[in-house]
């Protein structure tokens, strides 16, 4: 084309980015990868096919593991693991400094071959993904080093089974298996087995960078090899990140197993813009919000809120800017959106969008140039829809923006919260207060003000309610990779006796702050005395009770809760002579409860070294409503150790006494009246341990779930797969840090600054 | 592109040099390879100093490339009132199709949008027929808030263009402040229907650097925004740049900076 040609209409040419070096790289396999077990490729296994969703070319032929490969790349990582988590900080730091830079040096190939394989465009490939994915090697070599000093009494899980999904093969591997390593830990991890191929060019990594054999071990294939992680006896910790049918799965088939669990789920994530927004700066954050990877993301911003009067203005600056994006071929550097992930992804994307037009939703699209063949899916938006429309409530994963409307703030985060998931917002405002006022009532682990899906190895990120538990990145992310030692103290030897009485003591539950008579109107004997026997109603009451006080007193100031919980410890010496627990034992409560209320306003949050322009702040929030199955010691220690503890951070607690020994929950249940705790934030339930501690833990308005006894640790845990709550499966011997770690989730919120 | 000179040490020779550079961009040869009229891909204007304006007619008569030159006490425009109108109309009296004004940057800095809009007017009205580009001087304003501000104000007041520039602030040209005085143009023609037009100026030297701002263009305002009657990149060397990459399209190979005649 001449010069003068080009003058006569000014537009984007095509701008593609050469894939020879990956068609290079395939040939040298030829074309087919097995697994990557023990420092050597194992070519086993029925053989799937992965190709390009672009064009449904074929890309490779992938061996699928069974049994037999699971337990090879187990024993692998078993074998591994005294070695590599005794290793010196510095000489596992160098290692992943390594595998980091090696993902720098080889950057363009691995954006290629993942754009290849996933379908999104190279420039989020080579702008995003494999950037970052080099920066959490690069940031947790650092903590191998400095770990120690940080988490004193912690240490490596063990084997962790890693299970991540097709969205962000590369970035969520390097999500995965950077802290895990940095901790000490070695690894099973499965790539999704719709893009399974920088996993494939990983091994080759982790091989030159000098990783040990058996520290990283990569097995391929569908979900019936995820299960066999899941289910493998050998490994201690699973982390998966994907959808939460499939969490939900997990947490019930690993219940009562010892694993430990941290999970990263779905999302419908609110994007929410005031009148007093940059609208301009709006529509470009939400451009990246939903069609950022096609839509294909978990946090993606797929809910608009509009405040009404800005609605009709701003969904017309939309429409304009979406007819500008450019859908094309995945390697055109000058494109905005790829394809989808598969055929079958489009499909249901569009039955999806069919049902919101039915629903009566105004499905648009614009008449954007479209690729003829392959996955690909204009950006789509539906307006007019209601909370209760189903693309409304429903993950889509993929380009659609719903836009529904509010009035106020106050309805603006109430719609926002309407969602049982809870893993990102955003929040558009020029007006600080505004914008901090919403940030703080959203519940969502991740809040980013006037921007929007920003990542960062120094940031936590992971789901309020059903969007999971456990962070990734920054210090709160080590913890799920993490065991904490320990404490010295073993309270569950104590066991405390009524003392002998003078006139009969009518023990009763404590709900709401009033001593109640069980619903059952029924009491079970207990060392000759006659204690309430609860049931599911008392349950909901106490539940009710706790959700209703929890709102108010996580809103009192963290001096307030401290000054409360030092009366509380007044109180308990006070009653001392009346208490079942020895003397001695009721003064170490108090200093118990003393203690917790230093920590109520010192538990400090995080202000995250991220690059950029950002004040990134880690809040710790309360959970909200706690249930705590009590040791069967039932000693007052424990009971005012832990429920302290929880209240001390803004914690509402459903106290489950032990069935054998329930005496001292009483006595607590007398001096908690007397000591301005308000009423329903601690509440007491006695009766059948197993069939309440289920109930407790299905209730969906419980928050998360502390069991102190191993035995109900199964149900508790197989039970907690609804709402999917955290669950702590504790022991007596904790150390203070868990007990914080415990009563607060940590939200971070992403505040941009520049004038 | 306004092909510019604005220096102190400006003369005649200086300028006629710039004006045949603005006359015979591509060099002959160049232009043969890539089977161009040399004479059809020329800058909208050049831009001088007042005194400057002469020789710059005499050069580019019947060229059909504008005469533009810088007023008001440029670059600082803290002469007296009366005297910046006087020098407007005198630079139109001279044969200037275009004023490039600098706007009192105490205006904005004040917030006395008032003030900035009787100023502006004022100009306005003493450039006649003249094309009245006004400059902010954005490297001085200190806050993206006050440029939309004051593009506004500034098209509200009749200018026909906004620019970014003097060239003389110690920032000049620079995107975000390019993306905010455009989404003013945008806001001010969907509200009122006038399109104005946008040049940034200033630090802008090398081909991919106007790239980056013809997308913008692209990008936030559309196609028409990217010719000249709406848009126009202040610079000096930048004429040297584009040609030497004509030269790298042409015949395969980099070209050496010296190459390329200078202005």
């Amino acid at each position: 084309m001449t010069l003068s040609e080009l003058e006569q209409e000014l537009g984007y040419g095509s701008a593609p980015e050469a894939a020879d070096r990956v068609s290079e790289w395939l040939a040298h396999h030829k074309g087919t990868f097995g697994h990557w077990i023990g420092g050597t490729w194992v070519q086993e296994g029925e053989l799937f096919r992965t190709c390009n969703p672009a064009t449904g070319d074929l890309l490779a032929h992938v061996h699928s593991a069974d049994s037999e490969q699971v337990d090879k790349a187990v024993r692998a990582a078993v074998g591994a693991f005294q070695e590599w988590s005794a290793t010196a900080g510095f000489d596992r730091a160098r290692v992943l400094y390594s595998l980091g830079r090696i993902i720098q040096k080889r950057a363009r190939f691995l954006a290629v071959l993942e754009s290849l394989d996933n379908g999104k465009p190279i420039r989020e490939t080579r702008d995003i993904d494999v950037p970052l994915a080099a920066r959490h090697f690069t940031y947790h070599a650092g903590w191998s080093q400095i770990l120690e000093s940080r988490f004193q009494g912690y240490r490596a899980i063990g084997v962790c089974g890693q299970i991540i999904p097709w969205n962000f093969p590369l970035l969520m591997l390097a999500w995965k298996i950077a802290p895990a390593l940095a901790c000490g830990n070695t690894v099973v991890i499965k790539p999704a087995e719709l893009s399974p191929l920088t996993a494939m060019a990983f091994a080759e990594i982790c091989e030159q960078a000098g990783l040990p054999a058996g520290v990283v071990n990569i097995v391929n294939g569908g979900p019936e090899t995820g299960q066999l992680i899941v289910e493998h006896p050998q490994i201690q910790k699973i982390a998966f990140t994907g959808s939460t049918a499939v969490g939900r799965e997990i947490r019930k088939r690993t219940a009562g197993s010892g694993k430990s669990l941290t999970l990263e789920l779905g999302g419908k994530s609110p994007f929410i813009v005031f009148p007093d927004a940059d609208l301009d700066s709006a529509i470009e954050g939400l451009v990246d919000a939903i069609w950022f990877n096609q839509g294909e993301v978990c946090c993606a911003g797929s809910r608009l809120l509009i405040q009404e009067g800005i609605a009709s203005s701003f969904l017309r600056k939309l429409r304009a800017r979406m007819s500008k994006l450019r859908v094309g071929s995945p390697l055109d550097k000058a494109v905005d959106m790829g394809a989808l992930i598969s055929a079958e992804q489009r499909q249901r994307v569009c039955q999806l969008i069919e049902k919101g037009r039915s629903e009566g939703g105004e499905v648009w699209q614009p008449s954007n140039d479209m690729p003829e063949t392959g996955a690909f899916l204009p950006p789509t938006l539906i307006s007019g829809v209601a909370p209760s429309s189903t693309v409304a409530q429903e993950e889509i994963f993929g380009p659609v923006l719903v836009s529904l409307t509010f009035r106020t703030p106050t309805e603006a985060i109430e719609l926002a919260n309407n969602t049982p998931y809870g893993l990102a917002a955003s929040v558009w405002s020029q007006d600080l207060d505004t914008a901090l006022d919403v940030a703080k009532h959203l519940q969502a682990g991740t809040v980013w003000i006037n921007s929007t899906n920003l990542f960062d190895a120094g940031a936590g990120f992971g789901g309020y309610k059903e969007s999971g538990y456990g962070r990734e990145g920054g210090p709160e992310g080590l913890r799920s990779y993490l065991k904490a030692m320990e404490g010295l103290e073993d309270d569950e030897a104590k066991t405390e006796t009524a003392k002998p009485l003078l006139i009969d003591r009518s023990l009763k539950l404590y709900i709401g702050g009033k001593h109640v008579r069980p619903d059952s109107g029924n009491s079970y004997q207990c060392q000759g005395a006659d204690v309430p026997l609860g049931n599911r109603k008392d349950v909901r009451h106490a539940v009710e009770a706790a959700t209703t006080a929890s709102r108010a007193w996580r809103q009192r100031s963290a001096p307030e809760r401290s000054q409360i919980l030092q009366f509380l410890a007044e109180n308990l010496v006070q009653r001392s002579e009346s208490m079942a627990a020895p003397s001695t034992e009721v003064v170490r409560a108090a200093e118990e409860a003393f203690r917790w209320a230093a920590w109520a306003d010192k538990n400090d949050g995080d202000v995250h070294a991220v690059p950029g322009r950002y004040v990134t702040l880690a809040m710790k929030e309360p959970y909200g409503v706690i249930a705590a199955v009590a040791p069967g010691s039932g000693s007052l220690l424990s009971i005012v150790r832990a429920s302290c503890s929880a209240l001390a951070l803004g914690n509402a607690v459903i106290w489950l006494s032990s069935e054998i020994n329930p005496f001292a929950a009483f006595d607590l249940a007398q001096v908690m009246a007397i000591s301005d705790v308000p009423p329903g934030c601690w509440n007491l339930l006695s009766g059948p341990t197993e069939p309440l501690a289920g109930e407790l833990a299905s209730h969906e308005s419980v928050d998360a779930v502390w069991c102190f006894q191993e035995a109900v640790a199964e149900i508790v845990e197989r039970e907690s797969a609804g709402n999917l709550k955290p669950t702590w499966i504790a022991s007596g011997k904790a150390q203070d840090a868990e007990y914080l770690a415990h009563s607060i989730r940590t939200k971070n919120i992403w505040i941009p600054y520049g004038c | 592109m306004d092909l510019t000179t604005l220096a102190g040490d400006d003369t005649p020779e200086r300028v006629r040099r710039l004006c045949h550079k603005a006359l015979w961009p591509i060099r002959p040869q160049l232009a043969e390879a890539l089977q161009l009229d040399p004479t059809r891909y020329r800058p909208a204007a050049v831009c001088v100093y007042h005194e400057m304006l002469e020789t710059a007619r005499e050069c580019l008569k019947g060229s059909g490339i504008a005469l533009a030159a810088v007023s008001t006490g440029f670059p600082t425009g803290l002469t007296p009132f009366a005297v910046r109108l006087a020098e407007i109309r005198s630079s139109v009296d001279a044969g200037a199709d275009e004023i490039d004004v600098v706007i009192s940057r105490r205006h904005a800095l004040r917030g006395e949008w008032e003030a900035l809009y009787d100023e502006v007017k004022s100009f306005r009205e003493a450039c006649g027929a003249a094309h009245l580009k006004t400059i902010l001087a954005t490297g001085e304003l200190g806050t993206l808030r006050l440029v939309a501000q004051a593009s506004l104000t500034c098209m509200m007041a009749g200018a026909d263009f906004v620019k970014t520039s003097t060239g003389k602030e110690v920032v000049n040209a620079t995107l975000p402040v390019g993306l905010a005085m455009v989404r003013s143009i945008r806001d001010y023609y969907e509200t009122t229907g006038f399109k104005i037009g946008f040049k940034p100026a200033g630090g802008i030297r090398s081909a991919k650097d106007s790239l980056d701002w013809l997308i913008l263009m692209m990008e936030e305002l559309g196609e028409q925004w990217t010719r000249p009657h709406l848009f126009r990149i202040g610079a000096s060397a930048l004429i040297n740049d584009i040609e030497r990459q004509l030269d790298h399209y042409a015949f395969g190979r980099y070209a050496a900076s010296w190459r390329q005649p200078l202005p």
